[in-house]
């Protein structure tokens, strides 16, 4: 009877320890982006942006681009598939632009990005820590917020919007060379029907605010996971694996909701 | 210094490459024109029901798109609905009164829209006027209901 009630204590101390465990580490990382993100870069600042944009967005680009190629033909084909049981499959362009525009470029292009950038951006920092280059920087009276994170997230945030647009405008294309190309879709009917249905500020415009919320919620927890992980070899590798884990799961879940608040009249 | 170059070079081409691309999406997806917005007047027609026709659907005449629905709401005092149209300004003066406004349906299922056919009238309507004749929508089971009827009375 003792030993089970103690078991019992053991188990809520155990619970909240954990709650409060994630509450501070919510807090660092809130804390953390405010540090890195506040501040006017210097000329050295935009070097470094500059250097991390084209890690980070220029070398994403070809795979962004060509899963988008791919993601358009396959939506064109099996969208003509059910289409042209209904007759309608001049409504085919637009059927491939809005799901790109609203859904898919921006969910798939962020999901690309934290596997390709992401996971890349947590292994750098995260070994800059375990060999102690961080420290080394206090030490001679450098910020590392400022110089090793400030320049990746802001190069996260600034190249994913850009990989996105590139993802829709690939996409719309793939689509174009399927459907009108190989399926005999009208050409006219594929890019009229398309401007007749879609909207700059409701449909591409909210795929924008999308990616934006996408790219700052991905490059940071990248970021933060490399800064803050045990580090030894072993603890670089798990938060390589979280930095992928949980930017997924943030983005189809940030998806969700603003899908919701924008299209679902929430 | 020379490879620091190549790769800011690099970095301006990405981003050109997403300005451009955010063009061809405003241009030529969404169907944006870079010419001032045509000019409009705006019409209202009261429907005993609209049906699913929505906001921002087409308004034609003979076929040809004149017009968009600029909104819809409920009139309180008929307890109908009331439309308000939004038309090219060359219309404007050019419409009798007795116009009809009747809301069509694109193919077997698609989407509602608002056509106009000329009458006789010569007095015109003008900015803010409202359109008389009106046909609601078809609601397909008002139709069953109809033909149910008809049929036990026969």
């Amino acid at each position: 009877m003792q030993s089970k009630f103690s078991n019992g204590t053991a188990r809520i101390t155990r619970l909240g320890r954990r709650g409060c465990d994630l509450m501070e580490a919510l807090g660092r990382a809130g804390v953390f982006l405010f540090q890195s993100a506040v501040g006017v870069p210097s000329r050295e600042g935009w070097r470094l942006w500059l250097h991390q944009m084209h890690f980070v967005g220029v070398l994403s680009l070809a795979i962004v681009l060509v899963s988008g190629l791919f993601i358009g033909m396959v939506l064109a084909l099996q969208g003509y598939t059910i289409l042209v049981d209904f007759g309608a499959e001049q409504a085919l362009g637009q059927m491939v632009a809005l799901s790109l525009l609203r859904e898919l470029a921006p969910v798939v292009a962020a999901l690309l990005f934290a596997g390709r950038a992401g996971s890349a951006l947590t292994a750098e920092i995260g070994l800059m820590k375990a060999t102690e280059q961080l420290t080394s920087m206090e030490m001679i009276g450098v910020d590392p917020l400022r110089r090793v994170v400030a320049p990746r997230l802001w190069a996260g945030f600034v190249s994913l919007p850009i990989l996105t647009v590139g993802f829709s405008v690939v996409g719309i294309w793939g689509g174009y060379l399927v459907g009108v190309e190989w399926l005999g879709v009208f050409e006219g009917s594929y890019w009229s029907n398309m401007q007749a249905n879609v909207a700059f500020v409701s449909d591409i415009g909210n795929g924008m605010i999308k990616s934006a919320v996408f790219a700052l919620v991905v490059t940071w927890i990248a970021v933060f996971q490399g800064y803050d992980l045990v580090p030894t070899s072993e603890g670089i590798s798990r938060a390589t694996t979280r930095t992928v884990v949980y930017s997924s799961l943030a983005v189809l879940g940030l998806d969700f909701v603003l899908t919701a608040v924008m299209f679902g009249g929430l | 210094m020379r490879r620091s170059k190549t790769m800011e070079f690099g970095v301006g081409l990405f981003m050109i490459a997403g300005i451009l691309g955010l063009v061809f999406l405003g241009l030529r997806v969404s169907g944006l024109t870079l010419s001032a917005p045509a000019q409009s007047f705006q019409l209202e027609a009261n429907f005993a029901n609209i049906g699913s026709l929505k906001p921002r659907a087409r308004v034609t005449m003979a076929g040809v798109t004149v017009g968009r629905v600029e909104s819809i709401e409920l009139d309180t005092q008929w307890f109908d609905a009331r439309v308000v149209l939004s038309l090219d300004s060359e219309l404007e003066g050019q419409l009798s009164r007795d116009t009809i406004a009747s809301i069509l349906t694109a193919g077997l299922l698609g989407e509602q829209y608002i056509g106009l056919s000329a009458g006789g009238d010569p007095e015109m309507l003008e900015e803010g006027d409202t359109i008389r004749d009106t046909q609601s929508a078809l609601v397909l089971e008002e139709l069953i209901q109809q033909f149910v009827s008809n049929m036990a009375s026969n």
